[in-house]
């Protein structure tokens, strides 16, 4: 398996919501940012909580996206930022269009 | 992977459960099972214990340190921070990956997890209380400067703070930045400066000469 992002890629965080255990919060679901490392292939915490073998491992990107973006009425500087590890199966590609805010 | 032991919802009221809580009842019970049915035994769960009291933010400072005197080093460390660990006889073995990230003159990172309290145990012992704490994980991400104030810690409007929310296998350590007036010191005294938040990023390393004892406990060897 090849990543299918890679440094500099835009991506959106999916919408959605599990019945179990998932590890993407839902307050950066919706938000668009930038890959800044690909940390590599990680089993999927998603069947590891149940005893799953967590296979076929899942590409996990570090994200950054601006606060501004994020938070609606974030209140400090525009070049603050937050940081996440996210699974490839829980990124798509971003849209700028969908940005209500640009990254300074 | 994880160093998981627990489900999510019992770090939402983790402040206030005392220790006859049901979740520290429903553990002893799974406890007791466990050895009872031989998948392990009472001597293991101790020495388990043992070996996870005996990681303190001393192993984590002492990192920073070489890392602030050897730039070699610290690139090492930015690039693997486990085998640099591995470098000065620290084992992290039980860390999925551990990620170090450099605080800087213009970037200053601070570390939570949103979802529970992962954290880099190997090397800075067990979180915090705060840490684990509701008030502090949901508003770090969002409101970052307030809740650093709280702590002591005012930065200039022209730092960029980098929030890292740790979702996943990553386990982050932040090298604070070298403070000014310890240009001279010795590997060892630099490491007094080098505190357990200053390495979560809600503070910055010790001024020399104004660090608090440290405790008989922050002095155990690595």
């Amino acid at each position: 398996m090849s990543a299918r992002f890679k440094l500099g890629d835009r991506v959106r965080v999916r919408v959605g919501s599990l019945p179990g255990h998932f590890r993407t919060p839902s307050y950066i679901q919706g938000k668009t940012g930038t890959v800044v490392a690909v940390h590599g292939e990680f089993r999927n915490p998603e069947s590891l909580a149940y005893g799953g073998d967590g296979l076929p491992k899942k590409f996990l990107y570090l994200v950054c996206f601006a606060q501004s973006h994020v938070w609606g009425q974030y209140c400090a500087p525009s070049k603050d930022t937050l940081f996440m590890d996210l699974y490839e199966h829980w990124l798509e590609p971003g849209q700028e269009a969908g940005e209500t805010h640009a990254r300074s | 992977m994880h160093d998981h032991d627990h489900t999510h919802d019992a770090h939402a009221s983790i402040m206030e459960e005392n220790a006859s809580s049901n979740f520290a009842k429903r553990a002893l019970a799974i406890q007791s099972l466990l050895i009872e049915k031989g998948v392990v035994t009472a001597d293991e769960v101790r020495r388990a214990i043992e070996v996870m009291d005996s990681r303190t933010p001393a192993l984590g400072a002492k990192v920073v340190a070489r890392a602030w005197v050897d730039p070699a080093f610290k690139a090492r460390l930015l690039t693997d921070a486990k085998a640099a660990c591995a470098e000065l006889g620290i084992d992290t073995g039980t860390l999925a990956t551990l990620v170090a990230i450099e605080n800087t003159a213009t970037v200053h990172n601070v570390v939570v997890c949103t979802l529970c309290s992962c954290y880099p145990r190997a090397i800075l012992g067990l979180p915090p209380d705060w840490y684990k704490s509701l008030n502090y994980r949901s508003r770090v991400v969002k409101d970052p400067r307030s809740i650093l104030k709280e702590f002591g810690l005012e930065l200039e409007q022209d730092i960029e703070i980098r929030v890292y929310d740790s979702t996943a296998d990553m386990r982050y350590l932040v090298i604070p930045v070298r403070p000014p007036g310890a240009e001279g010191m010795s590997e060892v005294a630099l490491a007094s400066l080098v505190t357990r938040d200053s390495m979560i990023g809600v503070t910055k390393a010790q001024t020399p000469g104004k660090q608090r004892v440290p405790s008989a406990a922050e002095e155990r060897p690595g």
